[in-house]
């Protein structure tokens, strides 16, 4: 069983608070995504797990074992980096092996283990070769393949994909995605990037200022964000918040995604046109509602509204969704 | 073309200082010590033996016993100065408070001259007055450790290891800084203790760094004539007379005759250079220079 609890965990650094009381129940086999900006804690969390930093105050849990005072080497975690942080002095199978290695496991056996990794993941043929030698891709891999060498209950991943060009990007996704399949293992897995973590993970903990947002699927984020934070977060081109009293009478705000306003001379908002992007599969229609930037997103087929001409918006009842103008939490329905 | 032409007149007119200082500073200079390493000198005139000088003088008593105890005085300094300089670098590689203090402390040698270190260390070493002479006791007071012939290298090579401690530790600490952390995070995550990040992480990384200190300390230590000068005159019994002293130390054959001194100095830059050969040759293998 390789359930992660983390149980109030704050941490500060040098008095400056990075993570505060976050409670996150991650199950066995899960694939866990922390989402969030830059600076929000996602990769202090990670690093909590990993035992690269010591909480301040709360409980690590790995499986049934409280982990707070376990050095890394015994909470049987791996780690992938951002970086791939490979040995650039080692060759490939140098690399993969260098875990079992340092745990002492014969020669001929970690040898074994190292090419079937690096065979699994398509490195068969480069196992002479230094990290220098290879692409981003491939040094990827090698960091995959060094996680997975030691079968380890939990894998921690910090933004692993973010170095790679869009397209390598998006192959390594999927390759991910069959990995965790394949292994059957709890991922943890940290990004700024919402595609990522809507297509990849099981679970989304969504990060802002050392807090969690929300944790819930990426439908369920997607659909009903809890904060105006999320809403706007998750989501591309990110969600409208339309000011009280423009859309629905009443204090709170008004969210609405942009695939979910439609233009017709019936509707209740007057949109100044500024700016129309033809992506080829879809339109984006930007332009303001007083003083707030909204943004439409068609089908390209749509007839699109010239720039500078002003046009009335508007979005069905089902596809509002509401929050506290001072909180901007979500209104409960 | 003709551009092609002009450039490469403007590029080899704009050569000329540097080569005009080339010559005159090192060509120069390196050919007329060549030549006169040929000479023997008197008082009045010299006499031109030829390039068999040089052999002569490579086979004779004195070079071939200096040459030996230059080459103790290398082994000896250069991987005790190596092994502090690194182990004071790793020591204060971290972020801590106070840090800074023993960087400076560690470093403070650098900026002390040969003649006060050596001073400072004739001091501590002498047998009436010496502190260090007080602590060790034996031989250290009688008759003191630059006055034993079996006990003087040592006991320079202790004022030398001391003197180039400061610039080990800078180099190693600059090259220290250069190691991403992530490479060690890894290593810790993996199971790595302590002792396996040093020898699998730290030291391939640094070990352009390490090859640079140990050509420059070897270097040094080949040129050392301050110390020796200072704290023994190259003597008890000319158990530290290195290739420098050699050359331009007094009382010895070579004092009074400028040829013989050519002669030593020329065949001290063929030894040097064959060494750091050597020591490139032998060690790049094993030196990763990154992606």
């Amino acid at each position: 069983m390789a359930q992660v609890r983390l149980k109030n965990i704050t941490k500060q650094f040098d008095g400056v608070t990075a993570v505060e009381d976050i409670n996150l129940d991650i199950a066995d086999r899960e694939f866990m995504i922390l989402l969030g900006p830059s600076g929000c804690g996602k990769s202090t969390l990670l690093r909590i797990i990993a035992g690269l930093e010591d909480p301040t105050e709360g409980e690590v849990y790995i499986g049934d074992t409280m982990v707070n005072n376990v050095m890394p080497k015994q909470r049987d975690v791996a780690m992938v980096f951002q970086s791939y942080a490979l040995y650039p002095h080692k060759s490939v199978q140098d690399n993969i092996e260098f875990p079992l290695k340092v745990r002492k496991i014969p020669k001929a056996q970690r040898a074994a283990a190292a090419i079937e990794a690096a065979t699994s993941l398509g490195l068969g043929e480069y196992l002479d070769r230094k990290p220098g030698a290879l692409s981003g891709g491939q040094r990827q891999r090698v960091a995959l393949a060094r996680a997975i060498v030691r079968n380890p209950a939990v894998f921690c991943m910090d933004e692993p994909l973010s170095n790679l060009d869009a397209k390598l990007r998006g192959e390594t996704r999927a390759e991910l995605i069959a990995l965790h399949r394949r292994l059957n293992s709890t991922f943890v897995y940290v990004t700024h990037d919402q595609v990522e973590a809507m297509t990849m993970g099981s679970r989304i903990a969504v990060m802002s200022r050392g807090h969690l947002e929300q944790i819930g699927t990426p439908q369920e984020v997607y659909d009903k964000p809890s904060s105006v934070f999320v809403a706007q977060f998750v989501g591309m081109p990110p969600m409208n918040i339309l000011p009280a009293g423009s859309l629905e009478t009443g204090t709170h705000l008004v969210g609405v995604r942009p695939e979910h306003l439609r233009i017709s001379p019936d509707q209740p908002l007057s949109l100044h046109v500024q700016l129309v992007e033809q992506l080829g599969h879809e339109v984006h229609i930007t332009g303001s509602v007083g003083d707030r930037r909204v943004v439409i997103r068609q089908d390209s087929a749509a007839v699109m509204p010239a720039v500078g001409s002003v046009v009335q918006v508007g979005a069905a009842e089902n596809v509002r969704h509401r929050f506290d103008a001072v909180t901007e939490q979500r209104i409960a329905e | 073309m003709k551009r092609k032409r002009r450039d490469s007149g403007l590029a080899a007119l704009m050569l000329v200082p540097s080569g005009v200082i080339l010559l005159l500073f090192v060509v120069y200079p390196l050919i007329k010590a060549v030549w006169l390493g040929q000479q023997r000198c008197g008082v009045t005139k010299c006499t031109n033996n030829g390039f068999d000088q040089y052999l002569d003088a490579f086979r004779s008593n004195e070079f071939q016993d200096a040459l030996i105890v230059t080459a103790k005085y290398a082994l000896i300094t250069v991987p005790i100065g190596l092994v502090l300089g690194v182990a004071l670098a790793v020591l204060a590689d971290k972020y801590m408070r106070g840090v800074g203090i023993f960087r400076t402390i560690f470093s403070s040698t650098v900026a002390t001259s040969v003649a006060v270190a050596s001073v400072m260390w004739f001091f501590l070493l002498n047998p009436n007055v010496g502190v260090l002479s007080e602590w060790i006791g034996g031989i250290a007071k009688t008759p003191g450790l630059l006055q034993d012939p079996r006990s003087a290298l040592w006991a320079v090579s202790a004022s030398s290891i001391w003197a180039n401690l400061g610039f080990t530790f800078i180099v190693v600490t600059a090259g220290l800084q250069g190691v991403p952390k992530d490479l060690y995070e890894s290593a810790y995550v993996d199971g790595a203790g302590g002792f396996s990040r040093f020898t699998n992480v730290t030291l391939p990384m640094i070990s352009p760094t390490l090859l640079f200190a140990t050509v420059v300390l070897t270097t040094r230590a080949f040129q050392s004539f301050g110390e020796v000068d200072l704290l023994t005159e190259g003597g008890p019994l000319g158990k530290t007379t290195t290739l420098t002293y050699l050359a331009y130390g007094s009382g010895l054959p070579t004092s009074n005759d400028d040829g013989l001194r050519a002669t030593v100095s020329v065949l001290l830059f063929a030894v040097l250079l064959a060494l750091a050969l050597v020591q490139f040759r032998g060690l790049e293998k094993r030196v990763h220079y990154g992606n």
